[in-house]
């Protein structure tokens, strides 16, 4: 099994490889230091939600004298999908932003500008929310800001957290996905082989500019410190709902926490071995999803069909296996895992039978890095130490 | 010469922007709407398998949540071969409707109906949807949302997440729905029908018997004449899942109709450096020609206003009879006036909103039979669909194991591109004369693009934007600043 490993990576991230599904966070103490103990928000937020929102306002109101939370949500490099994650909570919105003064909330919601947020003093912002990962300077810039402006910082979904699904853009070169988006696709008309560029006069008269592409994607917290983690490619509304609340009461977990379940997906998921008291049988053999309908109540991973389930935050109740799909890992990392993917081929490998049911894997994702790191490449540990140097302002992981 | 540079830095990546320059005089002289992000989907699909690529394409953007995942379903029926069983294909149909109703009504009440309820020049800080809910009270707010909100959960059932859905797979749908579940959709889709008919009699009170708006929606400064493309059904109404994709020209005529591959004989994609959006063009009606209207104009629109030019009627009640008041006021196809987009986009979401009962009403959906099983790999595939912005197109090629190796994808605001830029010329040139820029205009030229719905996000197949927060730099010829002005 180690041998595919180390065709993939030169180092792995040393975890112990025998992790269990039924049991599947083995948390190694030394490596605590990338998440602090998740707060079991499940509980604190069912005690809030049985509650009217009005009266936990009523009792933070006693507890101290202030206004509403000042409230700011910003779209760094992402696809707005948080965002929408929030519009979705529903008629509960209505109510929220009764308590919630939105102070910066681009795009969706508000015309508040970038120059505003400038001149806001520091701390100004009780509470921020960004979605998308660091792609360019101008996000950059915004979420240095952002973090100064604000009491409050939460990284919030797959992009911020770890990267998401566009940072796979970083397996390839920049010159890779320009010439192939702008030359060599198939409807393209380029006769001159022309390509965007951040600055050009058109007919020598008119200055168009627009803002330059960087080299590589950063998560929010290689590049400020945050408070606070929410996984989920985006979270799922209830828990953003069931987030706002938590808030609202006043009673948030340590600093540096994801607010989180604490549970794995297979946790959570009905067709757990361990929960349906089935014996876990070395898998034998792999399949793609396309390649047959698996039994809808088994372990998905059980009958082949590779799934993340046991290292990925279960916040989502299992969402994708109730419609019979796998689980790819959008929650984000389980606590202690460092490296998503280095993790996911460790723990796979070690339920695969032998090494002819690991070149099957390699065989039917041939690229694996696309596969384990889908939404979480930024923060992996592959390629660190050239990036490292190309990205001065990169801070190193907590 | 003067440049004014409208620029939503409030978007912190900046996602779009306009460049309007001035001549001596202080009249527009050109205008130029740039985009200004760029992802590369295209290229880090290569290497996956193409089952694995809806789940994953997804994510170009969260606002058009299904979107993306749809048309990539339907090319990865091509790349197996392989034709989804009547109830896999239904339950698709089910779904997107689903999408078409939330998508619509966020478009509608974030963006589109702020400029209307709370008005065009009202103080901008409350041209929002915080104003909006203040200005229609929160118990409407309430209702609608809630209302939408059941939209999500039809997505989410069928879907499998309430965002970036997963059930889609080549040859059909991996999960199937119970009886009660059946039945909870059209009550659901109940109250979406209602959600449809609330939306038009807000639009109604509020736009069309407005003289002042109708002036706006009637009027020569939101009026770009283009032609237009869609799909259509096999009697020529409207249809988003499935359908024939039909191009006419500016004045009317039909250029042709076309189906998967063939779009590569329809529509070529010229790249500007000044924009990371490419702008593409009826190749059946010359070659690149630059940006310009008029009859001759081989740039065309896609979204609700271009499906209402091409198509004979709706297929449901309700929304036909609000179909015949709209051709009626406007007098004659094809519509160029762009406000028309606002009102064909509620008259849709009514129209999709009885499609979600008519579809759900039929017991024949609950047939486990969902899925056709694939058994070969063509290698190549292309996925229409009518998004509700416009026309998506996904085409993928892969290796004989089913691996993409090549990917192309065609998204509606990038269709729109000329358009769009056509319209914010046409704004600024009414809105600006004699160096007068007021704080006034800007909301008028934001008014201009609005009704697109761009989605920058689909576009450069990233992030997006739905509000548009604006600031706007004005330059003197030598480069420095002469004022600024701000829509807050
Ligand atoms: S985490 Fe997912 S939903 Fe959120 S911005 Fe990123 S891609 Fe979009
Ligand atoms: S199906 Fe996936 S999530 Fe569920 S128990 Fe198996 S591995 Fe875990
Ligand atoms: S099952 Fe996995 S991929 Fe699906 S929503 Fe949950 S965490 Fe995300």
């Amino acid at each position: 099994m180690m041998s595919f490993i180390s065709k993939m990576f030169n180092e792995t991230d040393g975890e112990n490889t025998n992790s269990n599904i039924s049991n599947p966070s083995p948390v190694d103490e030394t490596e605590r230091h990338t998440h602090t103990a998740p707060q079991h928000l499940e509980d604190v937020a069912t005690s809030i939600e049985d509650k009217d929102i009005a009266q936990v306002k009523a009792e933070k109101k006693q507890t101290e004298k202030s206004e509403k939370l000042k409230f700011a949500f910003m779209l760094a490099g992402g696809c707005a999908g948080c965002e929408m994650a929030l519009i979705d909570i529903s008629e509960k919105l209505v109510d929220t932003l009764d308590h919630l003064e939105i102070v910066f909330w681009a795009p969706t919601a508000a015309d508040v500008k970038y120059k505003d947020l400038e001149a806001y003093p520091d701390n100004f912002i009780d509470l921020a929310f960004v979605d998308g990962m660091v792609r360019n300077t101008e996000n950059e810039h915004m979420v240095t800001v952002l973090r100064q402006k604000s009491k409050v910082l939460v990284a919030f979904g797959a992009c911020a957290t770890v990267g998401g699904v566009a940072a796979m853009g970083d397996l390839h070169t920049k010159d890779e996905l320009f010439d192939y988006a702008y030359k060599q696709s198939w409807s393209t008309d380029n006769p001159d082989g022309v390509l965007p560029t951040s600055e050009y006069i058109l007919d020598g008269k008119y200055n168009l500019t627009i803002p330059a592409f960087t080299d590589r994607c950063m998560t929010i917290a290689e590049l400020v410190d945050v408070d606070f983690f929410i996984g989920g490619c985006p979270p799922h509304h209830d828990f953003i709902a069931a987030t706002v609340n938590l808030v609202l009461s006043g009673e948030m977990p340590a600093k540096g926490t994801w607010l989180t379940s604490g549970k794995a997906v297979c946790d959570v998921c009905t067709r757990n071995p361990a929960i349906t008291g089935e014996m876990r049988r070395p898998v034998g053999q792999v399949f793609r999803t396309v390649e047959g309908q698996p039994d809808p109540v088994k372990c998905l991973l059980q009958q082949g069909y590779i799934c993340f389930g046991p290292m990925t935050q279960g916040d989502c109740g299992a969402a994708c296996l109730k419609a019979n799909m796998p689980c790819r890992g959008c929650g984000g990392p389980i606590p202690g895992i460092k490296d998503f993917g280095a993790r996911c081929l460790t723990t796979i490998g070690s339920t695969l039978k032998d090494e002819r049911t690991c070149d099957q894997l390699m065989e039917k994702y041939p690229q694996l890095a696309k596969f384990v790191y889908r939404y979480s490449y930024t923060s992996g540990m592959i390629d660190k130490r050239k990036s490292a140097e190309s990205v001065p302002s990169r801070r190193n992981l907590p | 010469m003067k440049k004014i540079e409208i620029n939503p830095i409030t978007r912190l990546e900046g996602h779009g922007k306009i460049a309007i320059f001035l001549d001596d005089q202080g009249n527009v002289d050109d205008a130029f709407f740039q985009t200004v992000e760029f992802r590369g989907y295209e290229k880090f699909l290569q290497g996956m398998p193409m089952e694995e690529v809806p789940r994953t394409v997804s994510t170009v953007c969260g606002v058009c949540r299904a979107v993306h995942f749809m048309a990539s379903t339907k090319a990865s029926d091509g790349v197996f071969g392989v034709e989804p069983p009547p109830t896999g294909k239904k339950l698709r149909e089910l779904f997107f409707n689903a999408h078409y109703v939330e998508d619509h009504c966020v478009i509608l009440y974030a963006l589109g109906f702020p400029d209307f309820v709370v008005g065009p020049q009202a103080d901008p800080a409350k041209r929002n949807i915080v104003g909006l809910i203040e200005a229609v009270g929160k118990e409407t707010a309430k209702r609608v949302l809630s209302k939408r909100g059941k939209a999500v959960k039809i997505f989410e059932l069928l879907g499998g997440r309430p965002n970036h859905p997963v059930a889609g797979l080549p040859g059909g749908w991996s999960r199937s729905i119970s009886e009660d579940e059946r039945k909870q959709i059209v009550k659901w889709g109940e109250e979406l029908v209602e959600l449809g008919q609330i939306t038009l009699q807000i639009f109604d009170d509020i736009v069309l018997k407005n003289d002042t708006y109708m002036e706006l929606v009637t009027g020569d400064m939101y009026k770009v004449e283009v032609g237009y493309m869609g799909s259509v059904s096999p009697d020529n109404t409207i249809t988003y899942y499935d359908g024939v994709q039909k191009v006419i020209d500016a004045k009317g005529n039909v250029v042709g109709t076309f189906t998967g591959k063939e779009y590569l004989d329809f529509i070529s994609e010229r790249v500007q450096p000044w924009s990371y959006l490419k702008f593409p063009y009826q190749k059946k009606l010359g070659d690149w020609n630059g940006i310009q209207e008029g009859p001759d104009t081989n740039l065309y629109s896609v979204g609700p206003l271009a499906r209402f030019n091409i198509i004979d009627g709706m297929d449901t009640p309700l929304a036909q009879e609000h179909f015949e008041q709209f051709h009626a006021t406007f007098g004659g196809k094809p519509v160029h006036h762009i406000l028309g987009y606002h009102w064909a986009r509620a008259i849709e979401m009514l129209n999709a909103a009885e499609k979600i009962v008519e579809i759900a009403s039929d017991p024949s959906i609950t047939s486990r039979e969902t899925w056709t099983r694939p058994t070969q790999v063509t290698g190549e595939g292309v996925g229409i669909i009518e998004a509700p912005r416009g026309t998506l197109i996904h085409h993928y090629q892969t290796d004989d194991k089913g691996i993409v190796t090549g990917a192309n994808l065609i998204v509606a605001t990038t269709h729109n591109n000329g358009p769009i830029n056509l319209a914010v010329k046409k704004a600024a040139k009414h809105f600006i004369k004699g160096g007068e820029v007021s704080e006034g205009m800007l909301n008028y030229v934001e008014m201009a693009f609005r009704p697109y719905d761009l989605c920058l996000a689909c576009a450069t197949h990233t992030v997006s934007g739905t509000q548009t927060a604006m600031e706007i730099n004005i330059f003197q010829s030598d480069g420095t600043l002469y004022k600024t002005l701000k829509n807050i």
